[in-house]
């Protein structure tokens, strides 16, 4: 058996994640936590905050839970059984940064939780960065 | 000849130390310490590894009723970049130490060398050992132990677990090293760092095949034949493979990684692996049987994958070794 | 009914971000990747505004909002003060959740430990 054939085999045998199960799992979990998302923009609304602070403001509150179960300990259970359901809202970011920023405390403040705070979550500021600035370029010199 | 033949070297005494999820496992009741806080006291998971292993020499030591002074040579490693949690574990003893690395052969491959060594006649005692840390190793080859993420079926579970042989020359207490196979490295070209046990499983039906065709034995002269971290889908791919290459196991073969952990109850996906999954079971569930005479003659095939987590970025695949090591029964 | 929207839209861009996960060799690495940068492009086209009125927090909390964010932010700096804008109005409407993430991620590391399930 060549290597090709080989991988084909490995390919071909492995058991694939249950597509469905997990599917409907992230769909119910992702849909409360923007449910839950709205209920917090209603609330600052309600508060008298303007709509985009509101909205600001319930990112800001879902990253704070986020980090809290992350801290605790619940986070990564929830998302194991969420998969997509955590990872796509705000709240996956949020987790991806404090998570490793908890457990790089062994090698100090400055040098540990620093300076991996961004090793998992650093690529989504960059590139929706980037692609910001080229929109902008794109946007002064065509429109 | 390749087949090492190994004479006068006798395993008299075994230890293992293992965490929370393997004590509540099959094998629960046959290790020597059960540590249910997976810090071990200490302070970061690097150190809570090179303690877990600490712990298991004191206790080794302690079992043969030997001192520091009483041996000659101590060999192992473990998963951790320059093998820290070992040389952490050993330097109070001050005992000569050779670090190894061979991934989750290592159970094997430092049994191999330190018989290889009290053959020679100029060791006359000499310590095996390997561990593993699940938080360590997901650390350093994965991800954040809190970070959110879903494991495909075919991933594998580290084992929280250190085991440590005492291989000695004039007690013998009736298990011996007889034999050992170098292992080749083998690259499939898998590529998947979840599916290990596919990218191992080459390699162990090679030195597989390479004993029984230089020995002449067959399947038949062996009660089992066991892998280290194969896993669900690498013990599965193995069998087929041999019988593939005319070699029937004659359902004899049995893997660590499949024994440590119940798959129904445990959330461990495909099995155990880690330096600690076969130096714990082979310490501590096999070692007994051949002393009892439950069985007689066993293979080790120690299955490591050499990946780091920088090659899995690089996409190169992943070279995979087993190295075998043939334990018998002395007496009749 | 704009809980509703916000349950199924934000229901669904999870489920299509998992059957890639699962049917692909994407990584959940490039999901969110590919997620902010979908926001910023659909933003860009003038696709997301609609989306936005529609399902409310079922498009501003997923990661394609945050993109979304960035688009406006830049467009609505470029317009104000020309090309500078598009180096300042990106981060300045995403401000509130960088800093936040910072902050908080700083604060559980100094009050939790790492631990195993």
């Amino acid at each position: 058996m060549n290597k090709k054939d080989y991988l084909d085999y490995v390919s071909e045998r492995s058991k694939k994640s249950r597509c469905l199960l997990n599917s409907i799992k992230a769909f119910f979990v992702g849909g409360l936590i923007c449910a839950l998302g709205q209920a917090f923009s209603d609330l600052y609304s309600h508060l008298g905050a303007e709509k985009s602070v509101a909205s600001a403001l319930a990112s800001v509150s879902l990253i704070f839970l986020a980090g809290l179960l992350t801290g605790i300990g619940w986070f990564d259970v929830l998302a194991k059984f969420a998969g997509a359901g955590t990872l796509v809202p705000i709240t996956g970011f949020a987790n991806a940064v404090s998570s490793i920023a908890i457990e790089s405390r062994s090698e100090g403040y400055v040098t540990g939780v620093c300076a991996d705070m961004f090793k998992i979550a650093g690529p989504v500021i960059v590139f929706g960065t980037s692609l910001s600035v080229i929109y902008g370029i794109i946007y002064y010199f065509c429109i | 000849m390749a087949i090492l033949q190994y004479q006068g070297c006798y395993i008299s005494h075994t230890a293992s130390t293992v965490g929370k999820i393997e004590a509540e496992g099959p094998l629960g009741t046959c290790f020597d310490l059960i540590e249910r806080d997976p810090y071990f006291g200490e302070e970061s998971w690097e150190k809570a590894e090179s303690e877990m292993v600490h712990r298991t020499l004191n206790v080794l030591l302690k079992k043969a009723g030997k001192t520091p002074d009483d041996i000659d040579l101590i060999l192992g490693g473990d998963l951790l970049n320059q093998c820290t949690a070992s040389t952490f574990a050993v330097s109070e003893l001050k005992i000569p130490f050779l670090g190894l690395y061979g991934a989750c052969s290592t159970a094997a491959e430092s049994l191999l060398i330190g018989s290889r060594f009290c053959c020679s006649g100029q060791t006359k005692r000499a310590i095996a050992f390997a561990g593993s840390h699940f938080c360590s190793s997901e650390r350093q080859f994965r991800f954040p132990l809190e970070y959110g993420n879903q494991k495909t079926p075919t991933a594998q579970c580290t084992v929280t677990g250190a085991g440590a042989f005492l291989i000695d020359t004039e007690e013998d207490r009736g298990v011996e090293v007889c034999e050992g196979l170098v292992g080749r490295i083998v690259d499939n070209g898998v590529k998947d760092a979840n599916n290990m046990g596919a990218a191992m499983a080459t390699a162990a039906v090679d030195t597989i095949l390479r004993y029984f065709d230089e020995s002449g034995h067959k399947a038949e002269d062996f009660d089992c034949i066991v892998t280290g971290d194969l896993g669900a889908e690498g013990e599965e791919i193995a069998e087929v493979l041999l019988k593939k290459c005319g070699f029937d196991p004659q359902g004899r073969m049995t893997d660590c990684g499949m024994l440590i952990f119940d798959r129904e109850k445990q959330d461990v996906n495909a099995g155990g692996s880690g330096c600690g999954c076969s130096a714990t079971v082979t310490a501590s569930y096999f070692y007994p049987k051949l002393r009892s005479g439950e069985i007689r003659d066993m293979l080790l095939i120690g299955t490591g994958a050499l990946l780091s987590p920088r090659t899995v970025l690089q996409k190169e695949s992943i070279p995979s070794v087993a190295h075998l090591v043939h334990l018998r029964r002395t007496q009749k | 009914m704009t809980y509703v929207y916000s349950f199924l839209v934000g229901g669904l861009l999870c489920v299509f971000a998992q059957i890639l996960i699962d049917k692909t060799k994407i990584t959940p690495a490039y999901i969110l990747v590919g997620y902010v940068c979908a926001g910023v492009v659909l933003s860009a086209v003038g696709l997301y505004e609609p989306f936005k009125e529609f399902a409310a927090a079922g498009a501003t909390v997923p990661l394609t909002g945050f993109g979304n964010l960035l688009a406006t932010g830049v467009r609505e700096a470029v317009a104000e003060k020309g090309l500078f804008g598009a180096l300042t109005g990106g981060l300045t409407a995403t401000a509130a959740g960088i800093t936040a993430t910072i902050c908080f991620a700083f604060l559980f590391s100094i009050l939790f430990k790492s631990k195993q399930n």
